[in-house]
């Protein structure tokens, strides 16, 4: 339903957003995109969304390219940007109209089709009041009201639960789980456990590009990975490796590339839960090998994962509610 | 064709959705009534003195009245007119909306025709206003309703055009007061140029004149409509419709 094919964007000044990002979406699944602030997923979406062009790779949605058959893709989507695009000056009622007509509602099903999206949203006690006078979350279900009202096969949605309070996150999150089979969705958030409670597959998207792409029981599995170490050393450490592979929770200890002239790296694989960090270091020594430096992989899936968990202290605090 | 039907209305009933467009309409017709009373005096006392003395030319309502009012009209137009049109797309832009535009099965054209369509609209609305000083002039004399409905056409093509650059410039930015600035000089621009032609040689003299967008005015305010005018205004309103789609499009 979706495919998304090496996806790069640049923007002016060289900076790039995302770069090299594929990754598909099966129909009727229900997609996290999971990355922390300022990971690309945004960019992702509004490109997606056809909003905003790609500087080089594909993205087909419902069958459509999203560039070069702009208009048919457009039709079989319903997104929800980052910020809900509502005019503030308009009612809601009068606002779901617009957006409805605006993506192809017919007149006679408009009255419909959006007092349903207004139900399934929870605003129809506000369909009076002008958009201005709402509450955050409030604006932001009347955007979500507005992906939705012309029943796409295809939906959007960009942090689509920032700025709610706890009972209407799980409402929304009730409601696009509800969504999923029917359509097809793909969510961004940087919430773990939003993707926990709502999603079937996870796209795991950090400075721009895809770390991950797996269903939660896989990401979990991958999770457990072992730690790696990296130790960069003078010599050849030709005959260092047999003593190093015979330490006690060491796996496997394999010659690397260390990238720089003169100077070796090894990499070192180690049991889940063993710290031979001394011990490497000791032997390394002993054996005169030239120790220059000795370094644990920093970004490794889990950390990422720690780290989006722990950037978001009130919905960790939610988590047991959720999962 | 409906979507930019959609999209006018939508922008349409946003303009009257606020105090500014009751202020602006207020506002305009005071100004211009203001002048209108000051050109009608002017004509008593010249009529007066012309009947007396039979001294200088014969005042008449479309010269000495009626020109002068649409000569006015136009300028004060040239004030009113960035500030209705700012708002078109930078707001669009600076609310995010723009992506629900954007987002939707529509094509770039028919947004900015349906936002040019609500500004001309609205421009024309405000400058029909001023329908009441000719109506007044008809109560106690005769003027020339060839002369008055044929400027009428002509500020309609100016309204068109002053829509066209302001949206194009509104296009530009998420600043309402850039675009406001923006257009401003720029129609200043296309209106001073003809200052220029006094001084030119003869050739560009004819080129400066015929760029100069109030210059293209003065065959309506005599109660011609001449074609090489309405081209001129269409042609200049389709480019800058033309440059606005081109603006949103690589956006």
């Amino acid at each position: 339903m979706i495919e998304v094919k090496a996806l790069s964007k640049t923007y002016g000044g060289g900076r790039a957003a995302i770069q090299n990002v594929s990754f598909s979406v099966k129909k009727g699944e229900i997609l996290g995109f999971l990355g922390p602030n300022g990971a690309g997923k945004s960019t992702t979406m509004k490109i997606l969304s056809g909003f905003m062009p790609a500087t080089s790779g594909t993205a087909i949605v419902n069958g459509f390219d999203v560039a070069a058959q702009s208009l048919q893709a457009k039709a079989s989507l319903g997104y929800l940007p980052e910020n809900p695009p509502v005019y503030s000056g308009m009612s809601v009622q009068d606002y779901l109209e617009f957006a409805a007509r605006l993506h192809g509602v017919p007149k006679h099903r408009v009255a419909a089709a959006i007092s349903d999206a207004m139900g399934k949203c929870g605003i129809a006690d506000v369909k009076t009041r002008l958009i201005g006078n709402l509450s955050k979350g409030y604006r932001q279900r009347v955007g979500l009201a507005q992906a939705i009202a012309h029943n796409p096969p295809v939906l959007i949605l960009d942090e689509p639960t920032v700025g709610l309070d706890p009972k209407q996150i799980i409402e929304i999150r009730n409601l696009i789980q509800g969504l999923g089979g029917e359509h097809t969705v793909i969510l961004s958030t940087h919430i773990l456990p939003e993707v926990q409670a709502t999603c079937s597959r996870v796209v795991v998207i950090d400075r721009g590009h895809v770390v991950a792409e797996d269903t939660l029981q896989g990401i979990a599995s991958r999770m457990q990975s072992n730690a790696r170490l990296i130790v960069t050393l003078r010599k050849s450490p030709a005959s260092l490796l047999p003593k190093l592979n015979s330490l006690r929770g060491v796996l496997t200890a394999r010659e690397e590339d260390a990238g720089v002239v003169g100077e070796y790296g090894v990499l070192v694989e180690c049991a889940k839960g063993s710290d031979v960090r001394q011990d490497v270091a000791e032997l390394c020594v002993q054996e005169g090998a030239g120790l220059l430096g000795l370094s644990q992989e920093s970004l490794s899936l889990e950390d990422a994962f720690v780290r989006l968990i722990t950037s978001d202290e009130t919905t960790r605090d939610m988590t047991p509610a959720q999962v | 064709m409906n979507t930019t039907l959609l999209i006018a209305r939508k922008d349409l009933r946003s303009y009257f959705s606020s105090p500014a467009a009751y202020i602006v309409f207020a506002g305009y017709l005071l100004i211009v009534g203001l002048m209108f009373g000051n050109f009608f005096s002017i004509f008593l006392q010249s009529a007066g003195n012309f009947m007396q003395y039979n001294a200088g030319q014969r005042p008449t309502l479309s010269d000495n009245v009626l020109r002068p009012l649409f000569g006015n009209i136009n300028v004060v137009l040239l004030f009113v007119a960035p500030f209705l049109t700012m708002r078109l797309l930078a707001e669009e832009r600076r609310d995010h909306t723009f992506e629900l535009l954007f987002t939707a099965p529509v094509r770039a054209r028919e947004i900015v025709f349906g936002k040019f369509l609500a500004g001309t609209v609205m421009l024309m609305a405000i400058v029909t206003t001023t329908i009441v000083y000719p109506l007044l002039l008809t109560m106690v004399g005769r003027p020339d309703w060839g002369v008055i409905l044929a400027s009428y056409f002509g500020v309609f093509l100016i309204c068109a055009t002053y829509t066209a650059i302001g949206l194009f410039w509104s296009s530009r930015t998420d600043n309402q007061v850039v675009a406001a600035v923006l257009t401003f000089c720029t129609l200043l621009f296309f209106w001073l140029i003809s200052w220029a032609a006094h001084r030119a040689g003869p050739v560009w003299s004819d080129v400066l004149n015929g760029l100069s967008l109030i210059g293209h005015f003065t065959n309506f305010a005599m109660g011609a409509i001449d074609s090489t005018d309405i081209i001129y205004y269409l042609s200049f309103t389709v480019f800058a419709l033309f440059l606005t789609n081109i603006s949103v499009e690589v956006n």
